[in-house]
Formats: C-alpha cells, sequence, structure tokens
C-alpha cells in the first residue's frame, strides 16, 4: 500500500474501532435480548436481576405455536401419560393443548402478502422506470415528482378513505387488497431506485439490439433485464422489508384472515399476564430472517439506502 | 433547379416518416408502461386524498352510517386548531422531532466520521450496526417494553448498574417526565444507522485531494474538520434530517406499541392523535380535516427545507 499523507494513522484507527465496537455491541443488546428471551422459561424471563447465563427451554416456541387451556389436577391425572414434548411441557403448568395457534396464519400472511405485493412493486416499477428513463414522457419531470410526493402522505391519513373504499369494493382483510395497497406505496421508492439503475446502463446496447432487429420488447427484456438484476434484486430487498414490516396499515384494514404477523405479535398473551418467551420466540422468528437478509447481502443493501436516498 | 434522383431518393426513405411510425410506438410503449404505475398511485393515494378532503367539510361518522351528511364547510378545521388536544399532540410531536433528530446527528455523524477511519473490519461493524432500522418498529417496540420495565427490564438494569439508581425506582414508559425520552431514546437507537449511513456516503463522496492540498499547506486537522469536512457533507447531513424528520412526523407504529401515547397524553404524537379520532372516536370528518392539516404542514415545511437544502447545495 502506498503511503499517503491523508490515511489515518494506526493510533487513530484503533480509537476508531474501539468507540464504534463499542457502540455496535450496545445498539445490538436488546435483539440479542430478544432472542435470549425467545428461550427463556417465564420465570427466568422475569428474573432479577436479568439472568445472561439460563437453562436454554423451548417452552416459549411452544407457547408461540399452541393454545392451551387449564385443567383440574384430577383431570389432568386422569389424562394419557404425554405423547410429546410440548405436551409434557404444557402439563407442567396444568395445561393441555386444544390446538394451533394463530401464529402459523399470521406468518403465512406476512409471506404472501410481503412476497406478492414486492413481485408487484418491482414488476410495475421496473417497466415504468424504463419507460421514464428510455422514452420522451410529457410531463416527466413532473410525473416523477408526484410519484415522489406520495410517500410523504401519513399512511393514517390515507387510512380513512382507504378503510371506507375498501368496505365498499370487499378489500378489508383480503390479501388482495393488502398486497394492492403495499404496492402502491412501494411504487414510489421502487420507480425511483430503478430509474438510477437502469439510467447507468448504456443506451448504445439497446440501439444495437435495436440494429440488429430486436422489438423494443425484445431489447428490454433480453438486453436491460439481465442488465438491471442487481439492481432489480436489491430493490426487491426494500419492497419485501418495508411490506414486511409495515404496522399501521395492518392494524387498521385487517383483523383476522390477512392479518400480518406484526399487529399480531404484540397481541400473544398468556395464562397469567403477557407471556415474554412466546412474544420473543414471536419476534425472533420474524426479526432473524431479516437480519440474516441485511448480512448477506449487506453490500447492495446499504448502497442501496444511500443511493435512494442521495439521488432524491 | 433540384436533382431529380436526389428527390427519388428521399421519397424512398423519408426519414421523417420512419422516425414519426418508430417514435409513436415508442411512445405506446411508453404509456403502456407507465400506465399501470400512475394508475394505482392515483387509486390509493390521489383519490383517497381528494376524498379525505371533501370529507373533511362534512360530519360524516363512519360508525353512523345512517345519519343525514351535512356540509359543516371549514367548522372541522375551526374546531381542530382551537381544540387544546392539537396543541398538546403538536407540542410532543415537536418534542420528540427535535429531540431524535438532534441526537441522530449527532450520534450518526461521530460514527460515519469514526468508521471512514477505515480500521479493519469497519464494514461487518458497519452492517452489525444497520440491523435495527431493518427491523420491524411495532414489533421491535413493543419487545421495548420489557426492556423498560421497572425491576425486571434490562434498560433499567443497564441504567442502574451505570448510576447506582434502584431499577425499579423508575418506570420510563409510566411516568409523565420520562415517557417523551422512552420514545426519543428507542427511535434513537433505531434510526441513527440510516443517519450514519448518508453521513458516511457524504464523507466518502470528499476527494481525498483536497486533503491532500490542505495537508501540504499546513491546516490543522481541526481547521481541515471545520473547513472541509463539514460543509462538503454538510448537505448529506441536511438530506437525512428531511427524511428523518419527514418519518418521525409520521411516526405511528414505533411509539402506538410503546406507550399508546401514554401516559396521559404525553407522547400522543399527531398520528396517534389522528388514529384515535378516526379509528376510536369514529369522527371521521373531524379527523379527515386533522390528515388533511397533517398533510399540509409537512408538504409545507418539506418544501421550504427543500429550497434551502438547494441553497447549500448550491453553494
Amino acid at each position: 500500500m502506498s503511503f499517503s499523507i491523508t490515511e489515518p494513522s494506526n493510533r487513530q484507527k484503533w480509537i476508531a474501532g474501539v468507540l464504534v465496537i463499542a457502540y455496535a455491541l450496545i445498539t445490538l443488546m436488546p435483539l440479542a435480548w430478544i432472542i435470549a428471551t425467545g428461550f427463556k422459561t417465564p420465570a427466568d424471563a422475569i428474573a432479577y436481576p436479568p439472568k445472561v447465563i439460563f437453562e436454554p427451554s423451548v417452552e416459549g416456541y411452544v407457547n408461540l405455536f399452541t393454545s392451551r387451556s387449564r385443567v383440574t389436577p384430577e383431570d389432568l391425572a386422569a389424562l394419557p401419560p404425554p405423547e410429546t414434548f410440548y405436551d409434557e411441557i404444557v402439563r407442567q403448568y396444568d395445561m393441555v393443548i386444544t390446538g394451533p395457534s394463530k401464529y402459523g396464519e399470521r406468518f403465512l400472511n406476512s409471506i404472501i402478502i410481503g412476497f406478492g405485493s414486492t413481485f408487484l412493486s418491482v414488476f410495475l416499477g421496473t417497466i415504468a422506470a424504463y419507460a421514464f428513463s428510455r422514452f420522451k414522457v410529457p410531463l416527466k419531470d413532473d410525473l416523477l415528482f408526484f410519484i415522489l410526493s406520495t410517500r410523504m402522505m401519513p399512511p393514517i391519513a390515507v387510512a380513512i378513505p382507504i378503510f371506507l373504499m375498501y368496505r365498499q369494493l370487499g378489500l378489508s382483510d383480503t390479501h388482495l387488497g393488502m398486497i394492492l395497497l403495499y404496492t402502491a406505496v412501494n411504487l414510489s421508492l421502487s420507480v425511483w431506485l430503478l430509474k438510477g439503475f437502469i439510467d447507468e446502463i448504456p443506451i448504445e446496447y439497446e440501439e444495437a439490439a435495436l440494429i440488429d432487429g430486436y422489438t423494443r420488447f425484445q431489447a428490454f427484456y433480453k438486453v436491460v433485464l439481465p442488465q438491471a438484476a442487481t439492481g432489480i434484486a436489491s430493490t426487491a430487498i426494500f419492497c419485501l422489508i418495508f411490506a414486511w414490516n409495515e404496522y399501521a396499515f395492518a392494524v387498521l384494514l385487517t383483523s383476522g384472515t390477512a392479518q400480518t404477523a406484526p399487529p399480531f405479535i404484540p397481541t400473544i398473551i398468556g395464562a397469567g399476564g403477557k407471556d415474554w418467551p412466546a412474544v420473543a420466540a414471536g419476534a425472533t422468528l420474524f426479526l432473524v430472517p431479516i437480519m440474516v437478509f441485511t448480512i448477506l447481502l449487506r453490500k447492495h443493501l446499504l448502497r442501496g439506502i444511500t443511493f435512494g436516498a442521495v439521488r432524491k | 433547379m433540384p436533382d431529380p434522383l436526389s428527390k427519388r431518393a428521399a421519397l424512398a426513405t423519408p426519414p421523417s416518416l420512419a422516425r414519426k411510425i418508430r417514435g409513436l410506438s415508442d411512445r405506446t410503449i411508453a404509456w403502456i408502461f407507465i400506465a399501470p404505475t400512475i394508475f394505482l398511485l392515483l387509486a390509493v393515494n390521489i383519490f383517497p386524498l381528494i376524498w379525505t378532503i371533501r370529507l373533511s367539510l362534512t360530519n360524516f361518522r363512519t360508525n353512523r352510517p345512517n345519519n343525514a351528511v351535512e356540509f359543516v364547510g371549514i367548522e372541522n378545521y375551526r374546531k381542530i386548531l382551537t381544540d387544546s388536544d392539537t396543541w398538546t399532540s403538536l407540542q410532543a410531536t415537536a418534542h420528540f422531532l427535535i429531540w431524535t433528530i438532534v441526537l441522530q446527528v449527532l450520534i450518526g455523524f461521530t460514527l460515519a466520521y469514526l468508521i471512514n477511519k477505515k480500521f479493519r473490519g469497519n464494514d461487518m461493524w458497519t452492517t452489525l450496526i444497520v440491523l435495527p432500522m431493518m427491523l420491524s418498529p411495532a414489533v421491535v417496540g413493543n419487545f421495548w417494553t420489557f426492556l423498560y420495565q421497572p425491576q425486571i427490564g434490562l434498560f433499567n438494569y443497564f441504567i442502574s448498574f451505570l448510576t447506582g439508581t434502584d431499577p425499579a425506582s423508575f418506570s420510563m414508559i409510566g411516568e409523565v417526565p420520562l415517557a417523551p425520552w422512552a420514545i426519543v431514546i428507542v427511535d434513537t437507537w433505531m434510526w441513527t444507522p440510516f443517519v450514519m449511513l448518508i453521513c458516511l456516503a457524504g464523507l466518502r463522496s470528499i476527494p481525498s485531494s483536497i486533503y491532500e492540498a490542505a495537508e501540504c499547506d499546513r491546516a490543522s486537522k481541526w481547521r481541515q474538520f471545520w473547513t472541509i469536512t463539514l460543509p462538503m457533507a454538510l448537505p448529506f447531513l441536511m438530506l437525512a434530517v428531511l427524511f428523518r424528520g419527514i418519518e418521525n412526523f409520521k411516526m405511528f407504529d414505533l411509539v402506538v406499541q410503546l406507550t399508546g401515547g401514554g401516559p396521559g397524553a404525553t407522547t400522543q404524537l399527531t398520528s396517534i392523535d389522528l388514529k384515535r379520532e378516526a379509528f376510536e372516536k369514529w369522527r371521521t370528518g373531524y379527523a379527515s380535516a386533522y390528515a388533511v392539516i397533517l398533510f399540509v404542514t409537512v408538504f409545507g415545511l418539506a418544501s421550504i427545507y427543500v429550497k434551502a437544502l438547494n441553497k447549500v447545495k448550491d453553494r
């Protein structure tokens, strides 16, 4: 490495490293605590002082996925011996499993709505961004600004008419309704990010393809799409994360069939008040995929955040 | 006398016509490509906005659909602007906005500055620091109520470890003087990484040749920071403030899960107040007017700010 007078000294680097790592460790503590609490027993979860070392238990996960009801000790004794480990755990508390909880369904709803809206917003965003990038569109700047400005609206402010509209159209508490809504919210980001990516692809490639006899559509999906693949992928991740995390619309417009996990997880309660291990287990399963995603795809993600911000 | 041959050649390949056909088809494609996006945004954003404005001039209540809907003019707007609850919410929002922005800019910029020293492993630590902002605010906010529990909460334990106060002696989300800070702390924890990333992009955009020139001129590090680093990163910092400002003006999910607006109305931000009016008291017309006022406020403040930002950029 060549010597540069502007390169920080080793001592500076060392101090910077220690400070940043200290911040990171403190800031990650709440996340570590969520994951740890999921593996505690309810008694360990509320112990004082907070238990850092504890015997791991899957009780939180069992409680997360089942609904239970209390039985009298006599009835419990009359039951046949427990068949599974989760039956055994539940019976320690004089309870029996009465069926699965709603967590599985809510999680599945999050997946369907998340991926459905991501696919739609990336698809519509890509073609719109292509058109804005390559064609002369009348009032282009105004349209682009209009698309961006839709993001400034507080969700609660548009929620009233959407609530009324969805009731009229029969879209409240449906997957389709939520997919369309999240698509619309994500579209502004998607169009802007993708336009940036497509602008970077030299137009000469398409011109060459057009001269070789490709039609516009062929040039679009055989030349532009493969080159924009990275950009499309990172846009997709942003759309997915938004739809995955969204709460305001979900809590106002869904109550059962199409309810996603974020409004559901805080409502998990146990027999005697809040069942924190179960809540933490639910949160862990919901948050960890995003954490893994972020770490694996850090390059595209971090670039996308600043890129989207800096362009605007 | 025009050359007949060139005339015929021009007729055989009329360039304007060829361009016209191609331009026309391009135009059709452009509209086919753009129309769905515009249509969806009109249906889900503009149409509801117009509907909100219309509702805001009536006394409509969603829970009483059989009541006659009357046109009340600007009555709703007058009521909102003279209601002391509105001003309480605006004050809570202002406290939240100002402090989250101040803290996030200070911590975020410091972190970016340190990361830009390019110590070994800075990429990995940057990614780990970014994790909180990627997660669902509602789910994380809900879990923070556990961390904020007196006695058993990790946050209270941490504070008592640092300061020696009894962890059972205070409740961050249960006490009027502390609750506004409880939401500031969680928002700062969650969104400082965002400000950090934008600042980092700003710092990395400064060409190192400028620092080399400054070194040659024997400018002190202190001087370099104030005359090069800060002014050149300023547009990025201002951008980060704009985004956090808009987002936190709209803040709903995190705070509603953390405190639900309480205790009393100490953390009742405008979005939470609006939600109560619209979906708990079902005063639809009134809430619509409230929504319009909020939207106009965000839009107005943001436009003024963007003008200032552009001035700084052009400098």
